[in-house]
């Protein structure tokens, strides 16, 4: 069944975007003067660039996934991933201007290891200059964002060849090209969180913040899938996914939850425990000028799905599942947001007008790309050898 | 009470699905399925409610977190405080981070433990207890359906069998229980 925008989700997301251009116009005029309003800006362009780019990425990443485990329920979702995945290039795209902006301004403050003369005073970023350096930063940007492009424009190629063509062959070719996927992407993206949010701190570092930025990222893309499929289904597409499938999903916003928490306690308490100067800065910086903020994300990502997902009914309820994924969402934007700003902006940082209209527009244009994307094939793969599997899935 | 008990083995579960809604359709209570794995759908066809092993299991994994956090303040706080990596140990509380992973553990391995024996027990299959599956094939590959007559009064053991062999099953058995 071809999927149409219905007139209310245009205006819905026009909306948002014009109000949430109009809020961040008003927040910089309001700001005007102030010597840090650069920084908050590009701060704020990274946050949710780096955020709705994570979203498509992580889409495209739970695709590879199916595709290299030759997944059978997921079929009938297929496209809804694909969907999301679709925000890609846009991602891609704001993250390029950002880190750009930001390269041709010295790091802008946020990037302190991009500013030669803060470089001549520091020797712990001497020592770091192998490896962060302008040039090799943008070969490393690159080569991630450029892998990322190449793959998704290949699955989607393939997915929309599979729906004329049918047969096992493109199916035997995305296993493989799946299972390499993970493969670079199990470098890229330890990696790319290290360059662009781990350096921000540049003087702290931690082994696992790769998969703990990975784990928010992943939580968050089930999240937005699974409240994709609820709205699909509440307009009457997607017929053949059934209470299982919405399960799953559920299942894996809580497992994934569980990871991310997880992940990030075990980078805490390490830190706390190990109580040596140049780890605990790190958590000192959030402590001193986020601790509520801070701390509140951390029960919102933990508590909160795992006491109200835990049961079966929970999982399976349409507005359990929307509420929650909701607030888990914005408790994972939340996480971004202290990620970059507890090290560039500090004290100065505050959620004002600024910040809430750029979530807004950004935001709005996330929600618009997707329904678009969702517009420009079948619902549901026609010729998916997994089809058959899928429509009968039950758990 | 005498009762009859009716065994129809198959060989495709599948086959043993559609037989089981046709005799449910019709009236019939069937009181028991005997499979090497577990047939997806099969439950709410003959009637069985659904679990509340996941209720033991959240009650089991809570009893783990209780006996490790009063376990552990016992040991580390009021019977023998220890200073471990120069924190302050009198007070649980404050030291709360590096008593989670032990609380963790505990938990899971209380939910996991209470969880397989209770699942053993109910269906008294723990090690060395008789087997009372009613062939030893349907620990391999046959299907078996069981029906009983005094859960069935509205039909007679014939009319049970008639029934059972217009789906598709291979071979019948009959046993009387006394």
């Amino acid at each position: 069944m071809e999927f149409k925008i219905t007139s209310k989700a245009k205006t819905v997301t026009t909306v948002l975007m014009v109000v949430g251009l109009l809020a961040s116009i008003l927040g910089i005029v309001m700001n005007a003067g102030d010597h840090h309003l650069f920084t908050r800006i590009m701060a704020n362009g990274l946050v949710n660039s780096f955020f709705f780019f994570s979203l498509g990425l992580g889409a495209l990443f739970f695709l590879a996934l199916q595709y290299a485990t030759e997944t059978g329920w997921y079929a009938s979702v297929k496209r809804v991933i694909e969907g999301i995945a679709g925000f890609l290039p846009y991602g891609i795209g704001f993250l390029v201007l950002v880190l750009g902006v930001l390269s041709l301004t010295h790091g802008g403050h946020i990037y302190t290891w991009m500013d030669p003369e803060t470089v001549k005073h520091d020797a712990i970023i001497q020592g770091k200059s192998a490896y962060l350096n302008l040039p090799f930063f943008w070969v490393r940007t690159i080569a991630y964002l450029a892998t990322y492009y190449l793959f998704w424009t290949g699955f989607r190629k393939r997915s929309l060849e599979e729906d004329r063509v049918g047969g096992t062959e493109i199916h035997f070719k995305n296993y493989k090209r799946g299972a390499l996927f993970l493969v670079f992407f199990a470098v890229f993206s330890s990696t790319s969180s290290w360059d662009w949010l781990m350096s921000i701190d540049v003087h702290w570092f931690s082994t696992l913040f790769g998969w703990y930025t990975f784990a928010g990222m992943w939580c968050s893309t089930m999240v937005v899938l699974v409240i994709t499929i609820l709205y699909l289904k509440k307009l009457g597409y997607l017929p053949k996914v059934n209470d299982s499938h919405i399960h799953d999903i559920g299942k894996w916003t809580f497992a994934t939850s569980f990871l991310w928490s997880y992940l990030w306690f075990s980078q805490f308490m390490l830190i706390w425990y190990a109580n040596i100067g140049e780890e605990v800065a790190y958590y000192m910086a959030r402590i001193e000028n986020f601790q509520i903020l801070y701390f509140s994300m951390f029960v919102i990502n933990f508590a909160f799905p795992m006491l109200i997902l835990m049961s079966r009914d929970a999982k399976r309820n349409a507005g359990i599942l929307t509420l929650v994924g909701l607030i888990i969402l914005a408790g994972h934007w939340l996480d971004v947001y202290i990620m970059v700003s507890a090290g560039s902006l500090g004290a100065n940082a505050h959620i004002g007008l600024l910040e809430l209209g750029m979530v807004v527009l950004m935001l709005g244009l996330f929600i618009r790309v997707v329904l678009m994307n969702l517009t420009k094939a079948p619902l549901t793969p026609v010729n998916h050898p997994f089809l058959d599997e899928s429509v009968h899935h039950e758990i | 009470m005498s009762d009859t008990v009716i065994y129809a083995m198959y060989d495709d579960d599948e086959v043993l699905k559609d037989g089981a809604k046709k005799l449910v359709s019709k009236g019939v209570k069937v009181s028991e399925v005997f499979s090497p794995f577990p047939i997806h759908g099969i439950d709410p066809i003959i009637g069985i409610k659904n679990t509340r092993l996941g209720i033991m299991a959240f009650i089991y994994g809570l009893t783990g977190l209780t006996l490790a956090t009063i376990g552990m303040r016992y040991f580390m706080i009021v019977d023998w405080p220890m200073n471990i990596g120069g924190k302050p140990s009198f007070s649980y509380i404050e030291n709360i981070l590096s008593f989670i992973p032990i609380s963790f553990e505990f938990t899971v391995l209380c939910a996991a433990h209470g969880m397989a024996i209770t699942y053993l027990l109910l269906n008294k299959t723990l090690p060395g207890m008789p087997a009372s599956n009613p062939d030893p094939r349907t620990t391999d590959d046959k299907f078996v359906i069981e029906l009983r007559t005094s859960e069935n009064t509205k039909y007679s053991a014939k009319d049970l069998e008639k029934m059972l062999k217009e789906t598709g099953m291979i071979e019948i058995d009959q046993r009387e229980i006394k």
